[in-house]
């Protein structure tokens, strides 16, 4: 298997070689002639080359880009041409074992790197936290099986004994990655002295955001930023705040908005020097960091589920129904305890059900949820997380959220949050992310940062009535007309990436400025309207964007959608409501690349999970996970929580399914319609997917904010989350009024027993003559009817 | 004939001792297990406190100074003398007041700093000299001829816990000692009564607990504008921007709070925690449209048309998350530029000095014009602009006194009160502060801890555990205490004691642990019950019936026999 992935490795390095020479001149032609924007160029490479040699994964990032957009920046060709022939293969076989032999002396090389990302803090998947974690975990489970009872002793065991196996694969594996990446290294080593001079129009790219007048070449790229609009305040401000839609087309025709509301403070929430005077952020929810010390605060609640398979990956994924997870302060003694005044504190700022968040929905996942923000916490002990899949989000929880914005919804992006369309939607969540965050590249001082963020989904049949033509109005019943003035930037932004040359739809009114973002491994290009310059208005003092889809009558199809690398599938199987199987489907789409994903899945005590029964397959064989953690359920206490870490190979379904019981609740633990079923949360799996153009790293950078939020920490990868569906299971549901019946039942039976030994008991006996039978009579009768004397 | 009477007999026995077994086993097997956890509570001592008995003393430092009294008055004069005064507000609920006087003459360094120039330096040297203990009051008795005190003047009061009393003008006239007493008391009684308490404070303390005559609408706003005493207050300070596009406001509220409002908190701090905030709202709107005067060219807000001021910001402020203590506001509103200058009149159409208003036991709210601030129109918007805090400070600061009740009722004629300070609160004010809250806080606290034990009398299937019952205990014993040390004249003692009680008494009250009622209709209960206890008691109560009715015919059958 392994072989088959260095292959495939291989096979895709050697089609770069052959694509990257012809690329950059496809890339310089959007800029061709601006000689200011080649100068800025320049600059940013000198500052950033001498790091470039030592990662050696960047090269390999980077190149895929020029490949895509060689293929008109469609997936489509450019998996044609990533399907590997017989003899090619073969052939790249032969040279791969030649060349292996002297990729080994670079091993300590690898090493050393290995220690300096360590010492870095970088991403939880590298190698070595992974073997960090592995090692712990055994530690874990070895106290653990002391207090566990004798039947979950034994299934402890059986992982244990799985997990050290995997141990010994892993480290297989892990050498023949470490060949792999040897083997990349030695390629691009190759390729970096002929191509150099591409390598740094290449890199420049990587950090994005040039912005480009496509009209008018002559303006310098970076003039319409919103710095220059804002007239300079004398004091420098401590807080900012900015504010930002993206707008996407989605080829089922539906559209996809994006707000996103940031607001950055100066303050040090986690010194002993109380918080107390706010301007921008909101006091509510900073009295509430304050007060119960939290380090890093998400929260989010949606109403419907995204399709990942039809819309592509969200900006930000969530769960639906609410979600909520905490990192406390390292300060704090009684996590349990602020966790549960927390949830409650929130239940009442958001008018959300969180007070249902107890300890047997809450659990501590130990890798897949580690902070957004700074801080390099690895004692999970401080970590909280629950979600309440029945949560239903409707506008009593959009009103206080809107409170939150400086603006309300009096201003700027905010006004076009008018809940009888939003909730008029096919998707819709709303997240407020509090995390501490970087200033400066040096990160010498820490602020606090605060993103409200809100998604929505407008179906093409419901609110589009069929046609493909949206407009703001249409989607929101409301048209802007200026920016929030306290917003240092206020953008909107419209996805055109389909749309290089408007042929598929026209964008009204047009835009001069276009930009490039890389998100979610992929480069896309947006048209940009700034809010903050007078001009994005126009003559009629309002901005309605208009997407108009030209082919809108006959119904060509539009062009296929990227495939999304990862996506993944949960559904219960299984009859009777005795015992069943909770089946999660993991799909790899990447052609050539494995990658490895965490999968977290906290599943209710009433559902007993028989943890012996997991099974983990991918393409037909088993799949062994190279790390595991599982902490049994307690009966309505808590939670099952399980966390694996699976390697996926490349195009491929992973299937993970565990058997489980249904469990009797008490009859007051029933909801008020057990009939419907009971609800499980989304699994979550999180994961580093290899990027197809090379990620930009550097964190204080000046991003839009979609395409800022999850860190990330190296260019040939990016991290993704993704929520499988909720599951309705059916309990065993008694009939209520049983109560009744069994104790009337119980009573009477009591009453007849004790009846008949009363009657025994206090009877007197007589000895009766006993009278003649039914026969002896009828025979009398007869008898004394004849004369003859009777019996 | 023998074996049936024997048999009867058995079957009599039987039934008797099935009857037996049921009223010994099954009546209390059924009484246990139905029952409700129900812990035990001092209810006679809460029926105690129901009565209340406030006996509240203070000790009064009576000294003379030289030329005040006779050789003879002085060798006469009584070290100590007690006066006792007796109020009975309702049917239970008594006050005493007892003014314990220690009557000496002045040493000689109070006599020096009495020769001071000026009242307020020698208020401030007699304070070095001795320090007297929270809720005690010295009052210095100065010959009629001293020059310390202006014309016109008897008594002057300084920031302290001292007065200076002139002696009156008869008296310079040597008489015997209890003439000269009984001219000094009902004076030294009303420099008490201004220093430390008088009966109206008292009886509106209590008036958590006392149905009050209803007095004249005035007193009442009064009684009504402090907050209620509370273990901890929230201040939050609000600068409503309803036009940013127009000016940007900047405030430093960080200095301010620390110059002008953290120096009285500090003072108050035995009193209560408090906390501040404060937040920036923009976009938030008065709930009414201003009117245009035309003749002062301004837009004016009616004192009527206040009271809808409040309700369409107030939604904006937000409550506190972290705490459940009361929240006081106080709102800067600065009228956009179309809307200003705008000005608040009273009911007698004059504008308002301070340009501001009160609303009892919620907060402040203050109107900032800053139109001469802006340009000649030339400078782009937005303006910004600094907010001269002083002016701003000095509003809400009297204001804030005003809602924690620190109010100085008028003084008598003839007194002469220095006014506040830089600390903004003097020691007797704070003293007064501290005897209105304790009372308030004993009567409050009574109050709840006899109705939730009414309550749990009243309705008994009230589940009542064990941790309700130590809060009630130590709410008992706090209150007891406190009343004991009110009596002892140990005010900071009493004001501990009290805030604990209360603590107490409201985390009882308001246990969740109380709600669970386990409450069941009499009909449910009896449709359970009958499928059991009809077919078995049935049985046993005739049998018993026929065993009596036996016996009685037996009875009769051997009189008739003995006939």
């Amino acid at each position: 298997m392994a072989a088959r992935r260095c292959l495939g490795l291989w096979f895709f390095l050697i089609t770069l070689c052959v694509v990257s020479t012809g690329a950059d001149v496809l890339h310089t032609t959007p800029v061709t002639g601006t000689e200011s924007s080649a100068a800025g160029t320049e600059t940013v490479v000198a500052r950033e080359l001498p790091e470039a040699p030592s990662d050696p994964g960047e090269h390999t990032a980077a190149e895929p880009t020029r490949e895509g957009e060689q293929n008109d920046r469609t997936r489509g060709g450019e998996q044609t041409l990533g399907q590997p022939t017989r003899e090619e293969e073969q052939e790249q076989e032969k040279t791969r074992e030649g060349e292996q032999t002297p990729a080994q002396p670079t091993r300590e090389e690898e090493e050393e790197e290995e220690e300096q990302e360590q010492t870095r803090g970088e991403e939880e998947f590298t190698r070595e936290e992974e073997e960090e974690e592995l090692t712990r975990e055994e530690e874990e489970l070895t106290t653990e099986e002391e207090e566990l009872t004798r039947e979950e002793e034994e299934q402890t065991r059986e992982e244990e004994e799985l997990t050290t196996e995997e141990e010994e694969l892993t480290t297989e594996e892990e050498e023949l990655t470490r060949e792999e990446e040897e083997q990349t290294r030695e390629e691009e080593e190759e390729q970096q002295t002929t191509a150099q001079q591409e390598e740094q129009t290449k890199r420049w790219e990587a950090t994005e955001l040039e912005e480009e007048h496509v009209h008018d070449a002559a303006v310098p790229p970076l003039a319409g930023d919103p710095p220059a609009a804002d007239p300079p305040s004398p004091p420098p401000s401590k807080d900012d705040f900015q504010e930002e839609l993206v707008i996407r087309p989605l080829h089922s025709g539906d559209i996809y908005a994006s707000f996103q509301f940031r607001t950055v403070w100066d303050a040090d929430f986690m010194g002993d020097q109380k918080v107390s005077h706010y301007r921008l952020f909101p006091k509510s929810l900073g009295q509430v960091i304050t007060k119960f010390s939290v380090r890093e605060l998400h929260i989010s609640f949606t109403q419907g589920y995204w399709r990942t398979m039809q819309w592509g990956q969200p900006y930000l994924p969530s769960p639906p129904g609410a979600e909520l997870w905490v990192w406390f302060q390292d300060t704090v003694t009684d996590v349990d305890g602020t966790w549960k005044e927390l949830t409650n504190v929130l239940s009442g700022i958001f008018c959300a059900s969180l007070n249902f968040i107890d300890s047997t929905n809450t659990v501590q996942p130990s890798a897949s949820f580690k902070p957004l923000g700074i801080g390099n916490v690895t004692d999970h002990s401080f970590l909280r997380y629950a979600t309440l899949p029945r949560e239903i989000v409707c506008t009593e929880n959009l009103t206080p959220w809107k409170k939150l914005l400086p603006c309300g919804s009096k201003a700027g992006l905010s006004v076009l949050l008018k809940s009888e369309k939003l909730f008029h939607s096919t998707f819709h969540s709303q997240a407020v992310h509090v995390r501490p965050v970087c200033q400066d590249p040096q990160c010498r001082t820490t602020s606090m940062e605060l993103r409200q963020t809100l998604n929505v989904v407008f179906d093409l049949h419901t609110s589009g009535q069929g046609k493909r033509e949206w407009s703001l109005f249409k989607m929101f019943s409301r048209t802007l007309t200026e920016a929030c003035p306290l917003a240092s930037s206020s953008k909107v932004y419209v996805d055109v990436t389909d749309n290089p040359q408007g042929e598929q739809f026209e964008l009204s009114p047009a835009t001069p400025l276009l930009t490039q973002a890389v998100v979610l491994g992929d480069r896309r290009t947006y048209s940009v309207y700034d809010l903050t310059q007078q001009a994005s208005f126009g003559s009629s003092r309002s901005l309605n964007m208009l997407l108009r889809w030209k082919n809108s009558h006959n119904n060509v199809v539009p062009p296929v959608m990227l495939r999304p690398l990862l996506h993944s599938e949960r559904y219960v199987a299984g009859y009777g409501l005795q015992a069943g199987e909770i089946h999660t489907l993991i799909y790899n789409h990447h052609p050539y690349r494995a990658f490895p994903v965490l999968l977290l899945s906290a599943v209710p005590w009433y559902l007993r999970l028989y943890i012996h029964t997991l099974t983990v397959s991918s393409k037909g064989k088993d799949n062994r996970p190279s790390y595991i953690h599982y902490q049994p359920s307690k009966d309505r206490e808590r939670p099952h929580l399980l966390e694996m870490l699976l390697q996926l190979p490349p195009n491929s379904v992973t299937e993970v399914t565990v058997e489980f019981e249904r469990a009797l609740l008490k009859w007051t633990e029933y909801t008020p319609d057990p009939n419907h079923g009971f609800y499980v949360g989304s699994s979550v799996i999180s994961a580093l997917v290899p990027s197809v153009v090379a990620m930009d790293t550097n964190s204080t950078l000046d991003r839009p904010l979609f395409s800022s939020f999850f860190p990330c920490k190296e260019e040939a990868s990016y991290f993704m989350r993704v929520y499988t569906e909720p599951l309705l299971v059916n309990l065993p549901t008694p009939d209520f009024s049983m109560p009744y019946n069994v104790i009337c039942l119980t009573c009477t039976v009591v009453a007849v027993g004790y009846g008949s030994l009363y009657n025994l008991l206090t009877r007197t006996f007589q000895v009766d003559e006993p009278s003649p039978g039914l026969a002896k009579r009828i025979a009398n009768v007869i008898r004394r009817f004849r004369g003859v004397p009777l019996l | 004939m023998a074996t049936a009477e024997v048999e009867r007999k058995r079957g009599q026995l039987a039934a008797l001792s099935i009857a037996v077994v049921v009223v010994l086993v099954g009546v209390p097997l059924w009484w246990r297990t139905t029952e409700t956890y129900r812990a035990w509570l001092p209810v006679n001592q809460i029926n105690e406190l129901a009565e209340l008995q406030l006996q509240l003393s203070v000790d009064v430092e009576v000294v003379f100074s030289r030329g005040t009294l006779m050789p003879e008055q002085q060798k006469k004069v009584p070290f100590t003398r007690t006066q006792e005064e007796a109020q009975k507000v309702d049917d239970d609920t008594t006050l005493r007041y007892r003014y314990e006087s220690k009557y000496r003459t002045a040493n000689i360094m109070e006599e020096d700093a009495l020769k001071q120039p000026t009242a307020a330096e020698a208020d401030l040297s007699l304070h070095t000299l001795s320090a007297s203990p929270c809720g005690s009051v010295v009052v210095y008795v100065i010959p009629e001829t001293s020059v310390l005190l202006p014309q016109g003047v008897d008594v002057y009061i300084g920031h302290r816990r001292t007065a200076v009393l002139r002696m009156g003008a008869p008296m310079s006239v040597g008489k015997n000692h209890k003439q000269l007493l009984a001219h000094l008391e009902p004076r030294i009684t009303q420099v008490v009564q201004v220093m430390s308490f008088s009966h109206t404070d008292i009886t509106a303390a209590l008036s958590d607990r006392v149905r009050l005559s209803p007095g004249s609408k005035e007193s009442l706003a009064d009684s009504m504008r402090s907050f209620k005493s509370s273990p901890g207050y929230e201040i939050t300070f609000s600068l409503l921007n309803p036009d940013p596009k127009s000016h940007r406001l900047d405030w430093d509220i960080e200095g301010a709070v620390h110059s002008y409002i953290q120096p009285l908190l500090t003072k108050l701090a035995p009193l209560a925690n408090f906390s501040i905030d404060s937040q920036i709202l923009y976009y938030a709107m008065l709930g009414v449209n201003p009117r245009f005067d035309s003749s002062l060219e301004a837009y004016t807000l009616n004192a009527d048309s206040l009271a809808h001021v409040i309700n369409p910001v107030e939604a904006r402020l937000g409550s506190n998350a972290a705490s459940s203590n009361p929240v006081l506001n106080f709102l800067l509103y600065v009228p956009d530029a179309h809307h200003s200058p705008l000005y608040i009149h009273d009911h007698q159409k004059q504008p308002v000095a301070s340009n501001a208003f009160h609303s009892p036991r919620w907060g402040g709210i203050m109107v900032y014009n800053v139109n001469d601030l802006y340009g000649r129109g030339e400078t782009p918007l937005p303006v910004n602009i600094n907010i001269n805090m002083e002016k701003v400070m000095g509003v809400f600061l009297a204001q804030l006194r005003l809602m924690l009740g620190v109010q100085s009722s008028p003084a008598p004629p003839g007194f002469l009160v220095e006014p506040c300070g830089g600390a903004g609160l003097a020691d007797w004010e704070l003293d007064r502060l501290m005897w209105s809250r304790t009372v308030e806080n004993v009567a409050t606290a009574t109050t709840t801890i006899t109705s939730l034990a009414q309550l749990l009398d009243q309705i008994g299937n009230i589940v009542i555990n064990d941790n309700i019952a130590s809060q009630v205990s130590s709410t008992v014993t706090s209150l007891q205490l406190a009343v004991a040390e009110l009596e002892a004249g140990n005010l900071g003692f009493a004001l501990q004691y009290s805030k604990e009680a209360i603590l107490a008494s409201e985390r009882a009250f308001f246990d969740p642990s109380l709600l669970h009622l386990l409450y069941f209709p009499d009909d449910q209960k009896f449709a359970i019950y009958i499928p059991l206890f009809l077919p078995m008691c049935v049985p046993i109560l005739l049998s018993l019936i026929k065993i009596a009715s036996e016996a009685r015919q037996r009875r009769k059958l051997k009189q008739s026999k003995k006939d």
